[in-house]
């Protein structure tokens, strides 16, 4: 062998590999994405019709901030991979660029419920709040203004940093250049920081303070837990919908074939494992810490979510969003099994929607568990939306980062 | 990957063992295809030993899944049902007092502890799973007597074949055509402590 061929032979294998996991000009997604995009706009709008105005919005509040926590945690892993020097995600970090890059779009949907807040969140009005002694005392942060100064910042800070982590890596897709992999690094953790204080604040915003009285300093984390399993699950549908895990020489391959294999649905199961555990601990932490001290202006907010329908509720999402995930992904094989690994993750994306819907709907439906069609269709409307843009913008580009250095090193990683 | 005291090879021990074979290698590559070699010989008291995991070798070796985590998962629900069950007797029976108007079978309180002992169950289940499937503690083995062997830790890969059992026969002849540098024969018996022989 000639001391030439092998930079050659990795030159060719390059440009297969490019023309391979580059979706061509007329692939179904793109018309998918832009049906969807349609119907989720379609569906956003009938909402105004649709009932009452602060359920409908709450049913808003719930799809938007469900689909915004699947972005946010696209954001997360990729500032995590970065963070981390990870080697072994290189092939599947693309996807969650795409992800987080629809962070743009979440900015445009907070426009209903900027216009809805008054009618949302009970705190709004002034006067309501300077008779309530205790809402009188946090009046300087529950103010409106403060509160969309706030808003502004987390939605422009998200953004940005999708914008920025997802061009990064599409400029070296072509340019190959290792230093941007160290300027992303060296990026990744102040923009961590940033990450967790926005979304702990937005958190506390947006959902929190639907319960004005009540508070928990570790509400954050804890939607924080069900925004990584519920990325983990839609990288692990992504990633088998484009083919991972299955033989590149087999019938109708898929372009992810051999460059995501077993080892990385393996991977990322291990992660979504361990994520559902966390999401158990945080959410057990915050339960038992109120249950225990037993202050009425804390426990207001389980007594609410363990009478009338609630209690069915909270049960079901113990079990459903911890229990039986917990011992479904504990076998070796259950992870590396790509009908398993579906099941798993439609399972967990539905429980963290009902995970959302626990935090949301009991400050408005105080009287029981009451679904609304409405539920539906607002879950359907941002989804759809969100499911286009996602789609725009993964049809455009190669579905891993070419020109990453560590790609070679990340096909060829195998669990031991 | 098995290291030294975790041989499969002792685990299959037999009344009579040894001599042992131990064949040198110099590459991961060559002791995969050495393994695949003495794996088709159908002999089941052999082994490979490498200073680092090599991919492959599970599959190249022939090895089934380990029974650790059955212990691992059985001692782990035991310790965690065992955590909660002494919190439970300890306030409903032997110490029935009411503390902050809760009552007596407090169960969110105790789910900490109830957590910690399923960790300490399942740790528990994990080193002694280990020693278990390994047979150990065993205190001496034949291949210690190489010299050469020293380098398993260190830039050498090494296949080891007990020629007690009738299927290891060829093995020698084996593991020269697959590439071993060095080929030595280990009695069974320790050599005597230095100093008393």
């Amino acid at each position: 062998m000639t001391p030439a061929s092998p930079a050659v032979d990795a030159v060719a294998l390059d440009a297969a590999l490019i023309q391979r996991v580059t979706l061509p000009e007329r692939h179904p997604l793109r018309r998918g994405a832009l049906l969807a995009a349609a119907v989720g706009a379609l569906a956003v709008l009938a909402l105004a019709v649709l009932g009452e105005p602060r359920r409908m919005l709450a049913a808003y509040l719930t799809a938007y901030v469900y689909w915004l926590t699947i972005a946010l945690g696209g954001l997360f892993f990729v500032l995590v991979m970065f963070a981390t020097r990870a080697g072994w995600s290189v092939t599947v970090r693309r996807l969650a660029e795409h992800v987080a890059g629809t962070l743009v779009l979440f900015a445009a949907l907070f426009l209903p419920l900027a216009l809805g807040a008054d009618t949302l969140f009970g705190w709004w009005h002034g006067a309501d709040a300077a008779a309530d002694p205790v809402l009188h005392g946090k009046a300087g942060y529950l103010d409106p203004e403060f509160f969309f100064l706030r808003a502004t910042a987390y939605l422009l800070a998200w953004s940005l940093l999708a914008f920025w982590f997802r061009s990064r890596s599409l400029a070296q897709d072509s340019s190959g250049d290792p230093a941007t992999t160290r300027r992303l690094q060296a990026l990744s953790a102040p923009a961590l920081i940033v990450f967790g204080i926005s979304l702990t604040f937005a958190s506390f915003d947006w959902i929190m303070s639907l319960d004005p009285h009540w508070y928990s300093t570790i509400f954050g984390v804890y939607v924080f837990s069900g925004a990584v399993v519920a990325i983990l699950a839609v990288l692990t549908l992504g990633c088998i919908a484009l083919g991972a895990g299955r033989d590149p020489r087999g019938e109708r391959p898929g372009p992810l074939a051999g460059v995501v294999t077993t080892e990385h649905l393996h991977d990322v199961a291990k992660l979504l494992f361990a994520f559902v555990v966390f999401w158990a601990y945080i959410g057990f932490s915050q339960f038992m810490l109120i249950w225990y001290g037993n202050l009425p202006e804390e426990t207001i907010w389980y007594a609410h979510r363990l009478e009338h329908g609630w209690r069915g509720v909270t049960i079901a999402l113990a079990v459903g969003h911890f229990v039986l995930p917990f011992f479904f992904l504990l076998p070796r094989a259950v992870k590396r099994t790509r009908s398993t690994l579906v099941a798993a993750s439609v399972w967990l994306l539905a429980m963290h929607y009902l995970d959302l819907y626990w935090l949301v709907m009991p400050a408005v439906e105080r009287h029981g568990f009451h679904p609304h069609l409405a539920d539906l269709v607002a879950w359907l409307g941002v989804g759809g939306l969100f499911l286009g843009t996602l789609g725009l913008l993964t049809a455009r580009q190669p579905l891993v980062p070419v020109g990453d250095p560590r790609l070679a090193e990340s096909m060829a990683f195998e669990n031991t | 990957m098995r290291l030294p005291w975790q041989s499969k090879a002792a685990a299959a021990r037999p009344a009579a063992e040894g001599p042992w074979l131990l064949a040198e290698f110099t590459t991961p590559d060559a002791v995969l295809a050495a393994a695949d070699a003495v794996r088709r010989t159908g002999t089941t008291r052999w082994d490979v030993h490498s200073p680092f995991p090599v991919h492959g070798l599970e599959r190249a070796m022939g090895l089934k899944a380990s029974l650790v985590p059955w212990f691992v998962l059985i001692l782990g629900l035991a310790g965690a049902a065992a955590g909660m069950g002494l919190q439970w007797w300890a306030s409903t029976i032997a110490y029935p007092l009411v503390v902050s108007g809760k009552p007596m079978f407090s169960w969110p309180a105790f789910v900490p502890i109830m957590f910690e002992c399923g960790v300490l169950g399942g740790a528990l289940g994990a080193v002694g799973g280990l020693l278990f499937e390994a047979r150990l503690p065993r205190h001496h083995h034949p291949l210690f007597a190489s010299k050469r062997f020293e380098r398993m830790s260190d830039d050498r890969f090494f296949v080891s074949v007990d020629t007690a059992d009738p299927n290891a026969g060829e093995a020698e002849g084996l593991l020269r055509r697959a590439g071993a540098v060095h080929v030595e024969r280990l009695a069974t018996e320790a050599p005597a402590p230095e100093g008393r022989a």
